[in-house]
């Protein structure tokens, strides 16, 4: 990669933290479309618990790993807003390394060749038809 | 207790339907790595990673919609498509909703599939279908690329909506008494405003990346505009 994408990639990543680890704390709490529609024919008490009727979110069971990061907070942190946000920041870098990690592995090798060569292949029937 | 699910949750939908949509997730994303392997070369891959990275950063950014006590987030399907195209893009929101599901909570793991069917394969699908149809047709200016992605993102977002309301007819563990219509509504309804978040997010990121870097914008490179146009794509050129 030249200079210039490094520095895109390192100011895209910068971006990604700040909204995952500041602006996710003035995030909306209300539930999203799905869990909403799921909702619908429950009341809930301030709490969030259900207080009567029946709805498709009443079937809804335990998460399977749940784990110290579950529901976008880190365990054991009380703060809310540090909470948030650090477990914001660490699902970045580690989405980061996940996908860049995996498209890295599989990635077509030896690239420049290939792709002046693809690129020519490609403008060939496009010139023809045009 | 308030839990902040984003995705399907377990129980919602019934074992043998998760199983099966888990299966068809599993084949798609196959074709997704087999044809997005194509367009993975040294520069893509790490911007790949952060258009992932980044989606993940917008999806817990819940914004109220016009319905009160409602909110919306990013998906993303139509945003990865248009930066990194329509196979990678899939597989940057798969690889999303599987580190959430795995390391957040969020959404159930034996509903997985469930969730990057919707909104890893068909949101992203839809997407790249629209964006494919409307660059072609739409004037190359930033306008022609917002309304592009404004378009194509908002439509995204309904497609993934109908695609649960499928899985909920197929093997939703609530009996509706024949009520899907209901749902139907409520998850069009909601995710008809949600998509329009989506579509102002989308079109801002991607005119913004379009205005830094435009050979980083894998629609404006791959598609080129149904006249000849004078000027070559942008992309290539540094």
């Amino acid at each position: 990669m030249k200079k210039r994408s490094w520095g895109f990639l390192v100011g895209g990543l910068l971006v990604a933290l700040l909204l995952a680890g500041v602006v996710s704390n003035f995030a909306s709490a209300h539930p999203d479309g799905l869990d909403s529609s799921l909702r619908e024919g429950c009341t809930f008490d301030a709490e969030d618990n259900v207080t009567g009727g029946s709805c498709p979110a009443l079937q809804e069971k335990e998460h399977e790993i749940g784990g110290p990061l579950a529901d976008y907070g880190i365990a054991g942190i009380d703060n809310e807003f540090l909470s948030t946000g650090l477990s914001g920041v660490l699902g970045v870098l580690l989405t980061f390394a996940v996908a860049g990690g995996a498209f890295w592995l599989v990635r077509r090798r030896g690239s420049h060749a290939a792709n002046r060569a693809d690129a020519t292949a490609e403008q060939t029937p496009a010139g023809r038809a045009g | 207790m308030e839990t902040l699910a984003m995705h399907i949750s377990n129980g919602i939908i019934n074992g043998p339907v998760a199983a099966v949509f888990a299966a068809i997730a599993l084949a798609a994303l196959a074709v997704c790595v087999l044809r997005g392997r194509q367009d993975l070369d040294d520069r893509l891959a790490p911007m790949a990673g952060l258009v992932a990275a980044f989606i993940f950063a917008v999806q817990m950014l819940n914004f109220p919609i016009f319905t009160a006590g409602v909110s919306g987030h990013l998906l993303g399907g139509a945003l990865a498509a248009l930066l990194v195209g329509p196979w990678v893009g899939a597989l940057c929101v798969a690889v999303v909703l599987v580190v959430q599901a795995l390391v957040f909570g969020d959404g159930g793991v034996a509903m997985l599939g469930l969730n990057i069917t919707n909104m890893a394969v068909l949101g992203t699908a839809a997407a790249y279908l629209l964006i494919a149809a409307l660059l072609r047709v739409l004037p190359r200016t930033p306008a022609g690329l917002a309304v592009t992605a404004f378009v194509s993102a908002l439509v995204s977002v309904v497609v993934a909506a109908m695609g649960f309301v499928v899985q909920y007819q197929l093997g939703g563990t609530t009996d509706l008494g024949g009520n899907l219509a209901g749902l139907a509504g409520t998850m069009a309804v909601s995710h008809l405003l949600i998509g329009i978040g989506e579509g102002l997010i989308t079109a801002t990121t991607v005119v913004t990346v379009a205005k830094v870097r435009p050979d980083l914008v894998y629609a404006l490179r791959a598609l080129k505009p149904a006249a000849p146009a004078p000027v070559p794509a942008v992309g290539g050129v540094r």
